[in-house]
Order: structure tokens, then sequence, then C-alpha cells
């Protein structure tokens, strides 16, 4: 077998190089001569039954008129685990895993459409899931449903009653007449704000459709999730005024409450201090929290809002109910509803100030390992008496750790709906997914 | 027709026409337009027709019925549920809660008077 990870790039390697030579049709020998090996060395390398050394790489990249990056271990390695997890995808096929690195050499056009339509695939997927989401548990957009059907209803009786009861007495009639106007104000405007809401996010925004906290969160999203002007002097002032163009009264008061947040925590650990940490290797929230007097949570918001941090973040309240989300890719974050029960974010909430670690792959085609981090807090704002607020946060970094290789891996997804592992025992209703692909 | 029909819906424009359409066809209706006080409003009235909307503001149309359900002198009262959603998990826990009969919005008011008749002589 020539499946494992190590052996596959060096034997795609040689398979490449003859592609090469093949499509410029030369000669073997004229190949290593220029390249300064002999013939029958070449025939080896190209039938994989010789490892190219670097330098070696390197003259025949030249001779076939090339870069070595091309022919090298890492692009091929790449395209290798893109066709691997495209084989996994398909149930009931078993293709010849020991004959990818053949088949990625050997026809690299089609291996690459196959890796392309791979990564389509799970685009795709999650855009329908995305979508689902929306249609099954926006409460937004059921609400306008609920608006248009119940002026229809009124419509629709009102305007038989005028049509069939010939007798009917003038003031009825009048009143009727009146009815049915307003009811059809009211069709005209939830019809409008329908087709604006399902037309795209942008105009859906406009209408006033969107969640408060959605809207929050695409302004985040929109300026790359980052705040960086509040370094500046009138930065603050100037993300106000921008924040003040959002279209819902509830976002705006969010996204204002946010900005006040995030100057005081800058204030107290600023981008360059934060930066100057993390590229030292300290990026233990708890050790900035200790050095910034920040709450290790607040320190999890700023490591999440650096310029160019790629970590994702999620707040919950002691309800469960999501607070914030930055998402990540390859972990996604449910819209609207419940977030799967298995994140290490609801098992800190029951343990306030337990700091956790875990390694966790979310279900999806792309399988991707991320290192998460996650603290409960909890806040007596009425004192004693008063009930005590949670709030708890997981950080959501990637791992850098080989797949499986640093320990147990938790598998989890983004809320059950649209989670493909159909024997989660944490399960609360059926997926629209499939598992295929995911194990 | 003669009938005491009690209606709980908070939309005043569906309220009038079914108000005037039953009327018209001999019933005495009366009418709620949330769901706060609904049941109490339903043991004075003792109607011989309850139709309630589901989704009322204050208390929703189900824990409504389900209260009625519950209580010996209402448990047997017919109850018409007027739904927007017409199907789904709403409907099938008023089914499960007692609900005598669903009328979808937006309904005819042929296929409403024929509901109304049928539940009272029923």
């Amino acid at each position: 077998m020539s499946n494992s990870p190590s052996s596959a790039p060096a034997s795609l390697t040689g398979s490449l190089i003859r592609e090469r030579r093949l499509a410029l049709g030369l000669r073997q020998g004229e190949v290593a001569q220029s390249a300064g090996v002999s013939a029958s060395y070449l025939n080896l390398i190209e039938h994989n039954r010789r490892r190219v050394g670097a330098e070696v790489l390197e003259r025949l990249a030249a001779a076939l008129g090339t870069e070595v990056a091309i022919l090298s271990e890492g692009a091929g390695g790449a395209l290798i685990d893109d066709l691997r997890a495209a084989a996994s995808t398909v149930p009931g096929v078993q293709p010849e895993l020991d004959r990818i690195e053949d088949f990625a050499g050997r026809f690299p056009g089609w291996a690459a459409v196959l890796a392309a339509q791979h990564h389509r695939a799970a685009q795709l997927e999650r855009a329908v899931g995305a979508l689902n989401d929306r249609l099954t548990h926006d409460p937004h957009l059921s609400a306008s449903l609920h608006e248009v059907l119940s002026a229809l209803a009124s419509v629709r009786s009102t305007a038989a009653i005028l049509a069939d009861t010939e007798d009917i007495d003038p003031d009825w009639r009048a009143r009727f007449h009146q009815n049915l106007h307003q009811d059809s104000e009211r069709l005209a405007h939830g019809a409008e704000a329908l087709v604006a809401y399902l037309d795209g996010p942008d105009t859906a925004v406009d209408a006033g459709l969107a969640a408060p906290q959605e809207e929050v969160e695409g302004w985040l999203a929109a300026r790359g999730w980052h705040l960086a002007e509040l370094a500046e002097p009138g930065g603050f002032e100037r993300l106000m005024a921008e924040v003040a163009g959002l279209a819902a009264v509830a976002a705006r008061s969010l996204a204002q409450e946010f900005l006040r947040q995030s100057a005081d925590e800058a204030r107290l650990l600023p981008d360059a201090v934060l930066r100057a940490a993390l590229e030292g290797g300290e990026a233990d929230p708890s050790v900035l929290a200790q050095r910034s007097g920040l709450p290790v949570l607040a320190v999890m918001r700023r490591i999440a809002l650096l310029p160019g941090s790629v970590a994702g973040l999620v707040i919950c309240d002691a309800s469960g109910t999501l607070l914030f989300r930055k998402p990540v890719d390859g972990f996604a974050l449910p819209r609207f509803g419940a977030a799967c029960p298995l994140w290490p974010l609801f098992a800190a909430l029951a343990r306030p100030m337990m700091p956790m670690v875990a390694r966790v792959e979310p279900a999806g085609r792309a399988a991707r390992v991320f290192r998460t981090l996650s603290i409960c807090e909890t806040r007596l704002p009425q004192g004693f008496s008063g009930p005590d607020l949670r709030e708890a946060a997981m950080l959501i970094l990637p791992d850098d750790a080989p797949l499986r290789a640093a320990g147990p891996v938790l598998a989890l997804g983004s809320s059950c709906r649209i989670c493909p592992r159909a024997a989660c025992p944490a399960r609360r209703e059926p997926s629209i997914l499939t598992e295929a692909g995911v194990q | 027709m003669t009938a005491r029909v009690l209606l709980i819906e908070d939309e005043p424009n569906i309220t009038e026409a079914i108000r005037f359409i039953l009327s018209r066809d001999g019933c005495e209706v009366t009418t709620l337009a949330d769901g706060v006080g609904a049941v109490a409003a339903v043991r004075a009235v003792m109607p011989d027709l309850v139709i309630l909307d589901l989704m009322l503001p204050g208390v929703s149309g189900l824990e409504i019925l389900a209260e009625l359900r519950a209580d010996p002198a209402t448990q047997g009262l017919p109850v018409m549920m007027l739904t927007a959603k017409g199907q789904g998990r709403d409907r099938e826990a008023a089914e499960r809660a007692g609900a005598n009969h669903f009328m979808t919005k937006p309904f005819s008011n042929d296929d409403m008077r024929a509901a109304v008749r049928a539940l009272i002589s029923g």
C-alpha cells in the first residue's frame, strides 16, 4: 500500500515529472542530460521507484521549464488530501485509494477538477445548511409570514362578504371597505419586506428584518472583525458615527454598547501589547488576563477582534443563547436556534471559572480540528440578593497539531438539524443531511 | 343556527369579518382580543363554541386550550383553532391538546360557516 501520508507525495513527484516530460514531448534521455542525471536513473524516478533529492528535483524542474513547487511534495500533498477527502464522500463506492497518487500524477487536470468539485460540494452543503437554518429558525421570517397570512385572511373574508351580501347595511359596507384598504396596505408592505428579505442579506438589513444581533455581526464582519480605529485619536467617535447608520434601532443600541465595552477593553489591553504577547508565544488568555487586569472572557474577545486574527469566538448567556458569534471557516455556527449541546462552551457554563481546553472536530466534509478554550464568568449586578448572571465564552483556534495526533478529539456539530452525525447521543431532532463523508 | 360563539382573535379586521358572517347566520358572537383572561371569559360566557386563534398576545391559544381541557366544566366544549400556519408541529400539538377542528388562514367564509354549523350541531 502506498496511501500513507509519508510515501504518497514522493511517488506523486515521479509521476508528475513523467507527465510533464510527456506533455512537452521530450524523451527521457534529453531531460536526463539537461538535468545532469542518467536516463536510467530518471526512469526509476519517473516510475516512483527512487526518491528524488532536492537538488536533482531543482535541476529536473529547470529542465522541464517548471517550478519545483509544481513537482514537489507540498503541492501534490494537498491535492492528494483533497482527493482522499472526496473519495470518502460517496457511500457504497470504493475508489482505488492505493492508486490515488498514480491518478493525480497521470491526470493532474482531472484530479484538480475532482478536488475543486469536492470543495464546491462542501461549500454548497454549508450554504444549504445556513439557508435551512434560516428558514426554520428565523423568528423574523416567521413573524413576517404570519403578518402576511393574517392580512390575507382578513382580505379574503371581507371581500367575500362584500361580494356575497347584497343587502349589506351601508355603514357595514363602509367599514369593510375601510378594513380592506387597511389590510391591502399591510399586505403590500409585508410582501415588499418579504421579497427584500429573500432577495439577499443586504436588502434584508435595509428592510429592518434582520435580527439586531445579526446586523451587528454583519457590520463587524464587513469590517474584517476588528476595531483597529479604537487605538487612533477620535477613532471611538468615528466608530460610534458608523454604527449610527445601522438599520434597526436595537442593532444600533447593541453596537454602541459593544463599542463602549471594546473601547474599555482595548484601553487595558491595546492591540500592540496583545500582538507583541501573541508573537512572543504568550497566547494563554488567563495569563494575559492577569497581566492586563481584564477578565479572561474579555481577553478572549480582544484576541478574536485583533486585526488579522484567525480565532473564532462564541459567547452565550446562562440560557445557552448565543450573544456573539465570530465564525471560523470549517466551524459552522448556527444563526438561529440552539447550538450543538456538545460544545465545550456549554460544559463551561455549568462550571463557572473552570478553564476548559478541548480539541474538537466539527461535522462537515472538510474535516478540520480546532482547539477550543472555554470559560464561564459570573456577575452579581444586584449583589448577593440578586441573580448571578453567567456568561461563557469559547475561543476557537486552528489546531496546528496533525489530525488525531495529540490525544482525543471531540466530534461535534453546529446544530442538530444541519448536523450529519446521525448516531450522536446528544441528538435532539433528525438532520436534513446524511452522514456520508463525515467519518 | 342560534348559538353563542366566543371568538378569541387579536386581528380586529378578522374578528369583524367572522362576527359579521356568523351573526348573519344567527349566532350571538362575543369577542376577545387577547389570551389573558380568555379562560375566565369562557367560564363566564359558557358558549356553545369557542373559536380560538393559535397565536395570541399574552397567552398562546395552545395554553388556553390545555386549560379548558383540564377543567371538567369546559373540557367537552367544542373548540375551533384558527391558525396561520395550518400544518406542522403547532397543529399536531393542538390536536393532541384536544382541538375539535382547524381553520387555516386565509379561510373561505363558506368553510367557516360550514365548520361552525357542524361543531355546534355535533
